[in-house]
């Protein structure tokens, strides 16, 4: 666990795909009924989307929030599991998209569906120590379930930016701790030249989802000084929406200071993007003064956990950009034909 | 298209950015030598509005090559804030906002790929404006 | 500038040639036009053609022609300006005629468009845009066509009616046409109601995918009394636009065809009254309505109006596309500039049979290249 010094988000953007598709209608393949569903719907990129041109939606937001120059940016990290090119950056197709400069750290890291908080802590690292002035932490992802698993029905798509500099007067959230939590455990995983990642079935829940996110956050909590009832807003990974509620009952939170950062039931699990999708949603709403925990969840498995403080700056920023709302009210409802077309499960050549 | 030639343009294709001639105002998608306009040399690099007013579309139903496998898709006309016109694919539209004089805003997408193997080209479209 | 005559014709039926490639169909009209005029030698040949580098992957295709004209050791090359790309070899044939250097030259126009897929000639016809722009994005010819459809509707406040008309007259004229691809009629109801190929441009509003070749034997003044058949008096000319209408200054208008015509009208001394008969690149229905408004032979939006008044007809005023144009006879792209000449020479000469427009003395024939970027005019006189 380590406190933070001086190290602020100063723009944020979050992205989510125009389509959505029904778990009631990816259901209706495989024979299964309502309640056993795990979500309402989850959101599905368009057919001329991936994890690239969702990660430039997000970062482009997350600028214009910031209201900088992008030529300040010294690092572009961009976590995910479904990059398009299996080599080949996509860190420098942000870069060259939001216009940022030559002289840059783009890298792209993977560590399941925590690649993006991971880039995070890369991000105020370099800032902290004064290597950068400007970095982005990037999450995102075009996720994919095999057809007929239980994945199918949460494996979504989005994408979210945090835009990370120097604490000033006027930043959105001072990054105040983080905490990670890894151990050898495999829960999740796909083989290289895989279309679809396996996973252990049960196996994902208590040994994975539960010992790490709790691992990393009662680590942080205690190490730090911090205590439950200081924090307003947590926000975890959430593969489905069972999981997260489970991880707020053990510790014993509120509902209400949960809600606001659940996001699976109707965007579905967006792997890298989720958690960071889930805080672009409360940044969204919360004022200053109030305190966030974040909390990711990676297969293989880890937990990143931070403390986030808001500023007086989330009042102005927060307008200059389209809010998380924004995307998610703008949805068209596909069936699974056009899901199957979009999402390259029909083979066309 | 050739690897080099889809590199060589590819801030037109992200960003809208090309040249203005200084002497009469044309706009260049890529880095011309000579004004296409009025013949004059000098040029400044602009980055273009990345909103506008969709003028008219029409639908793609039997596609070129390269594009079979996304058709149908819409091509747009659309003029953007600062007058210039510009072809655009759209993207992300429902039937009802589909109609000429809509807000619409620039996003990179995926506009094609060279097969299984090859790159995947990534250049402008143009969406209904978000928020 | 000397005199020039088109002195022979040949023409290849359109259709789906799937026994003969595109150099047999060149070389067959190329005889027919050789045996039409006489000769059995010229000084050069210029080919038309657009996409043999692509579709059949055949480049070099003067010396080839030579070659199985038996014809080795004559100049011959390869003249490219898109979908007027044959009209662009008249014009090469036409200076060297013009200039004195030659006698006599042949010009073979073809195309041989069923090699190649639908997506294929999709992709062919596209490369007559400009690849780095509406190539990239997939705005192929018929998306463009459709644009400039709906803009003119909005600009001038008219229905489809008026430019779905141009294709029912080019059906019309036709009809039992030997060499036309599609010698039938067909009603502006079913234009109508055929489905969209890019909305609100409709499947019978453009022209089908056909292979044919055309060819014609110019010659000067030397051979004029030397050569008995049939002949009429050539005037060409040419002007280029903005590749994209969009950033022409009135996207309704091909001004390139506008400067065109009234330099082949000023060469030749015609008045534009004086045209009897005119053949417009109906690639598409509204490249017809804009390229008769943009050459002055109908007021802006007006075009349609005059169709449907039977100013087009074959007995009326200005007779239009007297063989079905592209979009009745065919559009083998490399080839349809020349077979509009060609079609001109038979109704000048008196030689088109139940389609013979009543003594024509002047005819005119429209080529484009992309949508309007190349304009090649040719003008004939009835000698």
């Amino acid at each position: 666990m380590v406190r933070l010094n001086g190290v602020a988000i100063q723009g944020y953007g979050g992205y989510v795909p125009r389509y959505r598709i029904r778990a009631e209608e990816i259901g209706r393949l495989w024979g299964r009924e309502k309640q056993e569903l795990p979500i309402e719907e989850k959101a599905v990129a368009g057919l001329d989307e991936d994890s690239v041109t969702m990660a430039v939606e997000a970062a482009r937001i997350a600028v214009k929030r910031a209201g900088i120059d992008p030529k300040k940016i010294g690092a572009i990290h961009v976590g995910s599991e479904s990059k398009p090119y299996a080599v080949k950056p996509t860190g420098t197709i942000v870069a060259e998209a939001i216009g940022a400069g030559q002289n840059i750290l783009a890298a792209d890291l993977e560590f399941a569906c925590k690649a993006g908080t991971e880039a995070i802590q890369l991000i105020t690292g370099l800032v902290e120590s004064g290597r950068i002035e400007y970095g982005l932490a990037i999450g995102a992802d075009t996720a994919q379930g095999r057809p007929g698993d239980a994945l199918e029905y949460t494996a979504a798509s989005g994408a979210a930016a945090l835009l990370i500099g120097r604490l000033t007067d006027d930043a959105v959230a001072s990054i105040e701790a983080w905490n990670s939590y890894v151990t050898d455990t495999p829960d999740f995983w796909r083989r290289e030249s895989e279309n679809y990642p396996s996973h252990a079935a049960r196996f994902t829940g208590q040994p994975a989802y539960f010992r790490h996110i709790l691992g990393s956050i009662n680590e942080l909590l205690n190490d730090e000084g911090y205590s439950i009832k200081d924090i307003d807003y947590f926000v975890f990974h959430q593969p489905n929406v069972k999981f997260p509620l489970a991880v707020a009952k053990a510790l014993k939170l509120e509902r209400e200071k949960v809600s606001s950062g659940l996001i699976s039931g109707f965007l579905g699990n967006p792997y890298s993007a989720t958690s960071l999708l889930g805080l672009v949603r409360v940044l969204d709403e919360a004022k200053p003064g109030d305190a966030i925990l974040l909390a990711s969840f990676g297969s293989g498995a880890g937990s990143d956990a931070y403390i986030l403080r808001v500023l007086d700056g989330i009042e102005e920023k927060r307008d200059r950009a389209p809010k998380l709302k924004d995307f998610i009210e703008r949805k068209i409802y596909i069936d699974y034909a056009s899901y199957a077309k979009f999402r390259g499960k029909l083979r066309l050549r | 298209m050739r690897v080099p030639r889809y590199w060589r343009n590819k801030l037109f294709r992200y960003r809208l950015v090309g040249w203005r001639c200084i002497n009469c105002g044309a706009f260049h998608h890529f880095k011309p030598l000579v004004c296409k306009r009025c013949g004059s040399r000098g040029f400044r690099e602009v980055e273009l509005p990345k909103t506008g007013k969709l003028l008219a579309y029409t639908v793609v139903k039997i596609a070129p090559a390269d594009f079979k496998d996304k058709a149908p898709y819409l091509i747009g006309l659309v003029e953007l804030d600062d007058g210039t016109r510009i072809l655009a694919q759209l993207t992300d539209f429902s039937q009802d906002e589909l109609k000429d004089g809509a807000r619409v805003e620039a996003v990179l997408r995926k506009i094609r790929e060279d097969g299984e193997s090859g790159i995947i080209e990534y250049g402008y479209k143009f969406r209904p404006l978000v928020g | 500038m000397g005199k020039i005559y088109v002195a022979g014709v040949g023409l290849t039926k359109i259709g789906e040639h799937w026994d003969r490639g595109l150099e047999q169909l060149m070389v067959e009209a190329a005889l027919k036009a050789l045996e039409d005029s006489g000769l059995t030698r010229v000084n050069s040949i210029y080919v038309g053609n657009m996409a043999g580098e692509f579709l059949q992957e055949q480049a070099h295709l003067g010396a080839i022609i030579a070659e199985d004209l038996g014809m080795v050791g004559t100049p011959a090359y390869r003249v490219e300006a898109a979908n007027a790309s044959g009209a662009a070899a008249i014009h090469a044939g036409a200076l060297e005629i013009a200039s004195g250097k030659a006698d006599a030259v042949l010009i073979v126009g073809g195309e041989k468009l069923s090699d190649g897929l639908a997506e294929e000639v999709s992709s062919a016809l596209l490369m007559g845009e400009r690849q780095e722009y509406e190539g990239f994005i997939g705005a192929d010819f018929y998306s463009i066509n459709a644009l400039l459809y709906k803009l003119y509707m909005k600009h001038y406040g008219v229905k489809d009616d008026m430019i779905a008309v141009f294709p029912m007259l080019s059906h019309k004229h036709a009809k039992g046409v030997a060499h036309a691809q599609y010698p039938f009629e067909v009603s502006l109801e079913k234009i109508l109601s055929s489905p969209y190929i890019s909305e609100p441009l409709r499947r019978f509003e453009v022209s089908g995918v056909g292979d044919g070749a055309a060819a014609i034997v110019l010659i000067g003044e030397k051979l004029k009394s030397k050569i008995k058949a049939p002949k009429t008096e050539l005037y060409i000319s040419s002007a280029t636009d903005f590749m994209t209408p969009f950033e022409r200054e009135d996207p309704l208008r091909f001004q390139s065809l506008g400067v065109a015509v009234n330099k082949v009208l000023d060469e030749a001394k015609v008045d534009r009254g004086d045209v009897d008969l005119i053949e417009v690149h109906d690639a598409t229905s509204i490249m017809a309505a804009i390229s008769l408004e943009s050459s002055g032979f109908a007021e802006p939006g007006e075009s349609g109006k005059l169709a449907i008044n039977g100013e087009f007809d074959l007995g009326g005023r200005l007779p239009y596309n007297t063989f079905g144009g592209l979009k009745a006879r065919g559009n083998p792209f490399g080839a349809t500039g020349v077979y509009q000449v060609v079609e001109l020479h038979l109704q000048l000469t008196g030689r088109a049979g139940k389609n013979q427009v009543d003594s024509p003395k002047v005819g005119m024939a429209q080529s484009l290249g992309g949508v309007g970027a190349t304009a090649i005019v040719t003008l004939l006189k009835a000698l």
